[in-house]
């Protein structure tokens, strides 16, 4: 295996992200954990983009990073949590607990282990590098279903918080 | 590696040239504002005061530099070096002349975007981390309005790259050969140039430290270098809005030919830069400060159709090929 600096960054950027990951659920504090997951994310931004897709890349940071997580944190902060409720989680921590999650984690290292060791996957991951019009030319052409099906997931979505948070109590019109 | 240091040294002049001028748009400010109310400024410290901003830092470096005992300490001195430093690394992306520019990043537009929504995590922990009231409150008016603002400031800059059919800044400033966006993208201009005001926490948008009803805001706790650094990148803010102004609706280094030889190019743009900060500061001058509710309707009910429409018209003219 050589280690050209490229090579090198990006195995710090997959190390970074795989520490802050697991410091993401071991955290007790709330906003400490959200802090490393937004460490996660842009690790795993500089991975997309040492791997030749820089508009992925910069739109995990924007998207990702820059807004989901602040509404995260911002919910956090509304809330005033501050160390982990721990309270009011599941107190037993039987067998049936960990079967569910335990049987999805290990399906999804599985897929994993067989795709590092999968040899045509590997050759597909050469310096290519993908711009904004190839991914928009992509979205546009044969996943153009995909984007609208997400369209209308979004819109029915927006519908429904609107509906949710329309104020009845005071006199609001329905 | 010959090539490396070069750039290293590039980094080192631009940075260290940067961040002088921040320190000098302090004193620019309050001089320019002293004249426009018809009173002096600070004129006292050197010739017309220009050494103003020399003596407010020794000043700060005077100060105790102090973490409350009730703070998240770590995330405490944390958050005021993630806002100077997320506006800092958005320069590297800023081509200033022809060949002055730190990164030719063929995301260069993408870059600044991610970097002004990283930028305001540092508001927002700093008003958490300080476990009081009134920075928690700015925090959170801090976060509302960052994320409604940040929306229509990309939806306003995809004129642009929709027009030049790029997201590299380089290319976008040589697509404006023929003219410049802001006779076509007036519209994205606006939009823009009112989004990066609220980005920047300036007046009339400052609600996240308005000083009338939350004493300071997100930075009441803070003292002495960490208020310093927030100071600094609030005026490094207002440069990289006015310099990504120029870039994209300004024809950036560009000048009409017979203007153009009279000077360098780097002189031109920085030129057209203080004209913009200019703007910023008279702005700040003269309009008043909304309610907080009144900032986000403006927002999302005004500033977010506008953008789309002015998108919508852009995409369908340049299909069309009318411009």
């Amino acid at each position: 295996m050589n280690f050209s600096p490229i090579v090198t960054m990006f195995y710090l950027a997959a190390l970074i992200a795989i520490v802050a990951s697991i410091k993401v659920v071991t955290r007790k504090n709330t906003v400490h954990a959200l802090l490393y997951l937004v460490i996660s994310l842009i690790a795993v931004a500089v991975c997309f983009y040492l791997m030749g897709a820089p508009f992925a890349a910069g739109l995990e940071v924007i998207v990702y990073a820059g807004a989901i997580l602040v509404l995260f944190v911002f919910a956090i902060m509304l809330f005033g949590l501050r160390e982990d409720e721990t309270q009011y989680a599941p107190s037993h921590h039987g067998i049936s607990m960990w079967f569910g999650p335990v049987t999805l984690a290990l399906v999804l290292l599985a897929q994993l282990l067989y795709t590092i060791n999968h040899q045509g996957i590997q050759q597909q991951l050469s310096a290519t590098v993908i711009d904004s019009k190839q991914v928009g030319i992509l979205l546009y052409g044969p996943y153009l279903l995909a984007v609208e099906i997400a369209s209308f997931l979004l819109l029915s979505g927006l519908i429904a918080a609107y509906h949710f948070a329309k104020d009845v109590t005071h006199g609001g019109q329905q | 590696m010959h090539d490396t240091w070069l750039k290293l040294f590039e980094i080192s002049i631009i940075l260290g040239l940067l961040i002088p001028s921040a320190a000098m748009l302090v004193w620019v400010e309050r001089r320019l504002i002293g004249i426009w109310q018809d009173r002096l400024g600070p004129n006292r410290v050197g010739p017309f005061g220009i050494l103003q901003s020399f003596a407010d830092l020794i000043k700060i470096l005077g100060k105790e530099d102090w973490v409350p005992p009730f703070s998240d300490k770590l995330v405490f001195i944390v958050a005021p070096v993630i806002g100077a430093v997320c506006v800092l690394m958005s320069f590297a992306v800023i081509p200033f002349s022809p060949n002055i520019g730190v990164a030719d990043l063929n995301i260069g537009l993408l870059f600044f975007l991610a970097m002004a929504s990283l930028a305001v995590y540092s508001v927002v922990l700093a008003g958490w981390a300080s476990n009081s009231k009134y920075a928690l409150l700015g925090g959170m008016r801090a976060a509302a309005q960052t994320v409604s603002y940040e929306v229509f400031m990309g939806l306003s800059l995809m004129g642009v790259v929709l027009l030049s059919g790029s997201f590299n800044l380089r290319e976008i400033v040589l697509s404006q050969q023929s003219g410049w966006f802001i006779q076509t993208q007036f519209v994205g201009f606006i939009v823009f140039f009112i989004a990066g005001i609220a980005e920047s926490h300036r007046l009339p948008f400052d609600l996240p430290e308005a000083e009338t009803e939350l004493t300071a805001g997100f930075h009441t706790e803070y003292s002495g270098l960490k208020f310093a650094l927030f100071f600094l990148g609030e005026y490094l803010g207002v440069m990289l809005i006015s310099c990504m102004s120029v870039v994209l609706f300004f024809g950036g280094w560009l000048m009409p030919e017979p203007l153009a030889s009279w000077l360098p190019a780097i002189v031109w743009y920085l030129l057209k830069v203080s004209v913009l900060v200019m703007v910023f500061i008279l702005l700040r001058t003269s309009l008043p400060r909304p309610r907080f509710d009144q900032l986000l309707l403006f927002g999302w009910k005004y500033m977010l159709p506008l953008a789309l429409v002015n998108l919508l018209v852009t995409a369908v003219l340049a299909l069309t090929e009318v411009i």
